[in-house]
């Protein structure tokens, strides 16, 4: 649009999309509450969703939002599933800490 | 590039300035009309008529002590009325107003951004609009609110299931998600005097769909019959229970302005937007006669002998009126202001239901609320939908 | 001006992203989840999937995020209490992540990737809702419905496993 600026190559994008994975790895590996892990999962669902459209740019193909928009409606159902579950375990051992939900039998 | 940008700043200051004044003064025609459907008088003292009363309003919350109730978690108590009012301000950016124009030689929208997504755009903000009031009221930690938030939220998403039907049997029709494009698709007349909005057009009129809209509608601005998250003889305030000052007015803000948001989309979507009632000859001295009838009526009135006190309201709306009357009449301006004459009746016509329904039906229980949401209204909008979808298949219109 | 944008909100994306993992209140994380969301929206504006962005703030920032925070507030569990971690994650976490990252800018700065193109935006309008719908209707129909049958399941699944906390 404006000549006067530099326009920014994808690749920044997929670096973007790179860090927000790592850091929704990270999440997932250092946090203890399990809707806290659950979101961070949903947090490398994004980051994969903007890679899908990233190259869906470099491509000019329309597959690439295709992708995006199955991968989100997969994880609306994984998100109320999930939720369930949260709330089933609550309800049993009342507690949402990831390492105290360790035993199969209540 | 620049002139647009100029032009849009100059729309957004007109918008914005017309946006805030209609929702101060919803407010007093709210009081106004309920007062009359109960034989009342209403707001009287402030100014004329009590013409007055929304900056009496205004005045009276800016300056009332703003309370921090002590057991809040401060941020969220903040973000939540901030979050609720500035997302049900957004949506009027896409909604127009009017037809393609030229003033001064330079073309524009009567609408600050024409998106060619615009109604996926609204049915975005109002389903993020649920977030100001569910932190707000997790946030005061009251029990009170939080039921109200719990119930707000169930009620929203339940109904918006039916809105987004409802939206999408309109939109079968119209073939486009812009708005623009859409009430351009509702010109013209069906046997030389049916309009052609989306209620009236064949192949399938959308008479149904556009009552499952308006109830859905009562129910997403929680108004009178479904306002259960404010239920006062239930739940005090309901999610603004702790709520005083501008903080209480940002939520009140919010609520009208999402109904001029859902009855602007209901006038776009069903009732075409600024097209005319009658065919383009006729329908530009609508207006003209109907301003000179209100000044004939404020006259007489004028003469009443009740109002032997107030010597001076009614002879000077009667001016006022002869005003717009001609203004309406001067065939220079009539491409600018007789859509807009169309858009705000039907739109004013909408808001008043919504206060004549507040006026007359009682409140629903809550189970009765969520039974009709799922087992009346919802499998109603989706028959609605496929049958719009089969006739549309069945008999393709232009341009499909 | 889409260079500006990018930069400021991929900065956000970022920042809220960092906040998700160090806020110790699941409320707070759920938010800066919504608002990486958010700004993920407007990157997706910029490589014209318009249709994508406005779908990402329907379905994730007004449903499973509606559904994150309600969740929350219904269980009102308060602040995560620290508690330990594993020494596998202490030791080896921070330095695995950082080879995992350095490992991705080398594959999308290297010469494996073929020539990214400049984003510009308006260049490239293939995201509209029409041609989605025109893909998903044709093309990929038997995915669409396989989809959809596993959204049904979902929705059983969810009605049975809440349905245990009525009686």
């Amino acid at each position: 649009m404006n000549p006067s600026l530099p326009s920014i190559p994808l690749s920044w994008y997929l670096l973007l999309s790179a860090v927000l994975f790592t850091l929704g790895v990270a999440g997932f590996l250092y946090r203890k509450n399990i809707i806290t892990v659950f979101m961070s999962i949903e947090l490398m669902l994004n980051a994969v969703n903007l890679s899908f459209i990233a190259f869906a740019y470099q491509w000019r193909q329309v597959e690439g939002h295709i992708y995006a928009f199955f991968v989100m409606v997969v994880a609306a159902a994984e998100a109320a599933v999930g939720l369930a579950i949260i709330l089933t375990i609550f309800k049993n051992r009342a507690t949402l800490q990831i390492d105290d939900v360790d035993s199969m039998k209540l | 590039m620049t002139p647009f940008i100029i032009a849009s700043l100059i729309k957004i200051a007109l918008v914005f300035a017309v946006f805030m004044t209609t929702l101060a003064y919803l407010q007093w025609i709210e009081r106004k009309v309920l007062a009359h459907i109960q034989s009342r008088v209403g707001p009287l003292r402030v100014g004329p008529h009590g013409l007055f009363q929304p900056l009496a309003d205004v005045f009276k919350l800016l300056t009332k002590e703003d309370l921090m109730p002590s057991q809040v978690n401060r941020f969220f108590f903040l973000l939540g009325p901030f979050l609720a009012v500035s997302l049900a301000l957004i949506p009027i950016a896409v909604v127009p107003f009017g037809p393609h124009i030229t003033i001064f030689g330079y073309q524009t929208d009567m609408q600050i951004a024409d998106l060619s997504i615009g109604v996926m755009f609204i049915l975005a903000a109002t389903s993020v609009g649920v977030y100001g009031i569910a932190l707000g009221a997790w946030a005061s930690n009251n029990k009170y609110s939080l039921l109200g938030s719990l119930r707000s939220a169930a009620q929203m998403v339940s109904y918006e299931l039916p809105l987004a039907l409802a939206i999408a049997a309109a939109l079968l029709l119209a073939n486009s998600l812009s708005f623009r494009e859409i009430v351009d698709n509702q010109g013209g007349y069906l046997f030389g005097f049916i309009p052609r909005w989306h209620v009236f057009q064949m192949p399938f009129p959308q008479i149904f769909g556009f009552v499952i809209f308006l109830i859905s509608g009562f129910a997403e601005t929680n108004r009178i019959p479904f306002d259960l998250p404010e239920a006062e003889n239930e739940l005090v305030g309901g999610y603004h229970t702790e709520y005083s000052s501008m903080k209480f007015a940002c939520f009140f803000m919010s609520e009208y302005a999402n109904m001029v948001t859902t009855t602007c989309v209901a006038t776009l979507l069903f009732l075409g937007g600024w097209q005319p009632l009658f065919p383009a000859p006729y329908s530009n001295w609508v207006p003209v006669a109907l301003f000179i009838l209100f000044a004939l009526l404020s006259l007489n009135f004028a003469q009443n002998p009740i109002r032997k006190g107030d010597k001076y309201s009614f002879p000077v709306i009667t001016v006022l009126m002869v005003v717009l009357a001609v203004l309406f009449a001067v065939p220079a301006l009539q491409p600018y202001i007789t859509p807009l004459f169309w858009f705000c009746s039907k739109v004013g016509a909408l808001l008043f239901t919504f206060i004549w329904v507040r006026g007359t039906l009682p409140r629903f229980r809550y189970d009765q609320l969520m039974r009709f949401a799922w087992s009346f209204l919802f499998p109603l909008a989706m028959l609605n939908m496929l049958v719009t979808a089969l006739f549309v298949a069945l008999f393709p219109g232009k341009g499909r | 001006m889409d260079t500006v944008l990018f930069i400021v909100f991929a900065a956000v994306a970022v920042a809220c992203a960092v906040n998700l993992i160090l806020q110790k209140h699941p409320i707070s994380s759920a938010l800066s989840l919504v608002g990486v969301m958010g700004s993920l929206a407007v990157l997706y504006l910029l490589l014209g999937a318009e249709f994508m962005a406005v779908t990402q703030i329907v379905v994730y920032a007004g449903a499973v995020m509606v559904l994150f925070v309600f969740v929350i507030m219904l269980l009102n569990t308060g602040q995560e209490t620290g508690g330990g971690k594993s020494w596998f994650a202490q030791v080896a976490g921070l330095p695995l992540l950082l080879a995992f990252i350095a490992l991705m800018g080398l594959l999308i700065c290297g010469p494996l990737m073929p020539r990214l193109r400049a984003v510009q935006f308006g260049s490239w309008h293939g995201g509209t809702a029409r041609a989605i719908g025109r893909a998903i209707f044709t093309d990929y129909l038997l995915p669409f419905e396989v989809t959809s049958v596993l959204v049904l399941i979902a929705i059983l699944g969810a009605v049975v496993l809440a349905r245990k906390e009525i009686d």
